[in-house]
């Protein structure tokens, strides 16, 4: 009854290409949108619960938007190109680093600090250059075998930013703190600002991906990713389908790990970046639905907020548990969730989601 | 160095630069292809021409690091061996397998503990003990069939991989919830170093005893499993299934039944590899670990071969080793961290399949 395209004729074919054909979805985004950017930030200024305390802007929205977006590129690597890829993480960090190398200068090649914006967008296309690298090697190999290949990445950079001062401007401990956050002369600093710029980023980024994948090259990568052989009989290129797969998607990840060292963490280390992370990256997409741009920010909510909760639900109800054990338990509770959604959703939230939708487009009247 | 000692590498350098690009110039499909491969015999022929130029400098350390690196990639062989029982069997990449060598480890250790505290004498409690963590990995081999696997059926790769993550968590905390989760010393073989060789190379080669003792279980283990696979019912339709689940379950073999035994196999192997794992550094989280290190073992070896995953764990072994020394004083050390890696990224731009592995070939 209130789901349905009833009555919605589209009389363009721009309209009928349209990201959400149907009223509803555009409206429910529009509402979405609008409490992101407006509703968000007031009732944090009016201190309404729960969106007064700074906890949740810094500790939950801050990171799971900054992850979703992270996931909407392994998204596209794996989910629309079908590119495995363990590697995410040595990408992240890869964009966080040569972003704290742009935006702090470079003396050797006489480069002066760039403002930040540039720098992390700049982070990303370092980022996007090195996932071409490692993106050679699936013009040969694929599946997990690739995944083996990606971690090669993820170990080497892990060692990268370890070993080699440069990177971390000689800092003696190994550690880096991000350059002042100026947008514009807007200086960002406070939770609710980080937040907004976050925000921004995201919906810019998914909205770049959303219409990349809906094109030309979203088409070529599916066809690749459903069976390549038959793909290249089509006359499509392997070679520069996968290799602009890698580079989209690393340049996301790379962009989003530079948010993440700069907004997030303020200062970090090369462990922020480790294979752990990557795993993470990958069961976002995987919990989420693979080839589904919602089912990035559906996988990194889960995934986020899942261990958070378990470990708040303890002590909330107060049973006497050593902090050893709730990680243990986090950890048992957290891989029996996992298995069981694989094994009752292989396809993710994002089938969920359809699934839901259908139901809906017959309620209530469902014959 | 003498003119000797560059001109000799030199020259094997060169052989076997000629000889990969022979060998490659078969299934040489474009210039690319052509540039990687021609970029990654000079690299493996300067690397090999380095190493035997400092063989020639001093070949009795040179020999003790190699037979260092070969004892500890027996290890590496281990784990992966465990990795390819399972890939074979049931086309599970599983990601589990450190931590079932965790598992495998924390029960042998805190049983051989509880019995020797209640006064049972070392000569019985070890048996038991291994026979309590052998009973530890048939639980967690049926568990992981019964409740992971079998309701996975039909599904692809990544899924598959997926949930042996999952289940790696879980293994990783129940473990560490019953079983405690500090370091715990295992004392099962001699650790004393022992010398070699001493009338040939002046001091001779030092070698770890507990090494050795790894090498000779690893190779007992592997002669077990040969004959088993050969010799037996179930080692029989283990190869069947191995080869065709299909064709394997219409004549009658019980492809769940197959599972578990094979996941019973590698939760052996686990914890084979723990005894000799927990000797060197004790029993701790850390092990989890070598299930990642195993990876470009198997990537080197095949994934679908017993003695490729033997001699890619040498190969990673004495590779890393030998590189860390010679090469880590060059670039600043810690090589050892990605060399395997880097390693098998190389061998995946020439051989795809390993170097054992059978070749991938793709019908439409």
């Amino acid at each position: 009854m209130l789901y349905r395209e009833t009555g919605q004729f589209k009389s363009t074919y721009s309209a009928d290409m349209g990201i959400f054909p149907l009223r509803q979805d555009r409206n429910a985004l529009f509402v979405l949108l609008a409490f992101a950017f407006i509703g968000v930030p007031l009732l944090a200024h009016f201190h309404v619960w729960p969106f007064g305390s700074e906890y949740l802007l810094r500790a939950i929205l801050l990171p799971f938007l900054i992850l979703s977006m992270a996931a909407i590129g392994v998204n596209i690597l794996i989910g629309y190109c079908g590119q495995i890829s363990l590697g995410s993480g040595a990408f992240m960090a890869i964009g966080a680093y040569m972003a704290y190398k742009f935006g702090t200068g470079m003396p050797e090649i006489g480069l002066p600090p760039l403002p930040v914006l540039v720098s992390i967008l700049l982070g990303g296309v370092c980022s996007a250059l090195v996932g071409i690298l490692f993106g050679i090697p699936s013009l040969r190999i694929k599946g997990l075998y690739l995944a083996v290949a990606t971690l090669a990445a993820q170990f080497f950079f892990d060692w990268v930013f370890l070993r080699v001062a440069w990177f971390t401007n000689y800092a003696p401990s190994g550690s880096v703190s991000a350059p002042e956050l100026n947008v514009f002369g807007w200086v960002v600093n406070e939770p609710l600002e980080r937040y907004l710029l976050c925000l921004t980023f995201v919906t810019v980024f998914a909205l770049i991906a959303k219409n990349l994948v809906r094109g030309n090259i979203g088409r070529q990568w599916m066809a690749i990713r459903d069976m390549d052989i038959a793909a290249e009989l089509m006359g499509i290129r392997p070679f520069f389908a996968k290799l602009s797969a890698f580079a989209v998607s690393s340049f996301i990840v790379g962009v989003a790990g530079a948010l993440w060292a700069f907004v997030y963490l303020g200062a970090w280390e090369p462990l922020a970046f480790s294979i752990d992370r990557s795993l993470q990256l990958l069961f976002m997409v995987i919990i989420g639905g693979l080839g589904s741009i919602l089912g990035s920010f559906l996988g990194a909510g889960f995934i986020l907020i899942v261990p958070i909760m378990l470990n708040l639900v303890p002590s909330e109800l107060g049973v006497p548990l050593s902090t050893e054990t709730i990680s243990h338990l986090e950890f048992i509770i957290f891989g029996s969730l996992i298995c069981f959604l694989l094994i009752k959703e292989p396809h993710g939230f994002a089938r969920l989601v359809t699934l839901m939708k259908e139901k809906l487009r017959l309620w209530p009247f469902p014959y | 160095m003498t003119a000797l000692s560059i001109a000799i590498p030199g020259g094997i350098g060169a052989i076997l630069a000629g000889l990969m690009f022979t060998l490659l110039r078969g299934d040489r499909k474009s210039a690319i292809d052509l540039a990687v491969h021609i970029f990654l015999a000079v690299v493996m022929a300067v690397f090999l021409a380095f190493l035997a130029a400092k063989a020639i400098d001093n070949p009795g350390g040179f020999l003790e690091i190699l037979v260092g690196g070969l004892l500890s990639g027996v290890l590496y062989s281990l784990v992966a061996l465990g990795f390819v029982l399972i890939f074979k069997a049931s086309g599970v990449f599983n990601y589990a397998q450190g931590a079932m060598v965790l598992v495998a480890g924390l029960a042998l250790v805190r049983s051989l503990d509880f019995l020797t505290a209640s006064g049972v004498a070392t000569v019985v409690a070890v048996p038991l003990a291994i026979l309590f963590s052998g009973a530890v990995m048939a639980l967690c081999a049926f568990v992981i069939e019964k409740w992971v696997l079998r309701p996975l059926l039909n599904q692809d790769g990544l899924t598959l991989f997926m949930s042996t993550i999952g289940a790696t968590f879980v293994l990783e905390g129940l473990a560490q919830m019953v079983f405690g989760s500090e370091v715990y010393p295992l004392k099962l073989f001699p650790t004393d170093p022992m010398i070699l060789l001493e009338s040939v190379f002046p001091g001779g080669i030092l070698v770890n005893k507990l090494d050795v003792w790894g090498g000779v279980i690893a190779g007992v283990l592997v002669a077990a499993l040969a004959l088993f696979f050969q010799y037996t019912k179930t080692g029989r339709a283990l190869r069947a299934v191995a080869d065709d689940h299909a064709a394997a379950q219409s004549v009658g073999i019980p492809i769940s039944w197959i599972w578990f035994i094979v996941w019973l196999v590698a939760g052996i192997v686990a914890l084979v590899a723990a005894t000799v794992w927990g000797t060197k550094l004790g029993i701790q989280f850390s092990i989890v670990f070598l299930a990642l290190k195993a990876l470009p073992v198997l990537i080197i070896g095949g994934f679908t071969s017993v003695p490729g995953a033997i001699v890619g764990g040498l190969i990673v072994g004495a590779g890393e080793k030998l590189a860390e020394l010679y090469i880590g004083e060059l670039i600043g050390g810690g090589i050892e961290y990605w060399f395997a890696y880097v390693l098998a990224l190389a061998v995946l731009l020439v051989r795809p399949q390993g170097l054992f592995g059978e070749k991938i070939i793709e019908r439409i």
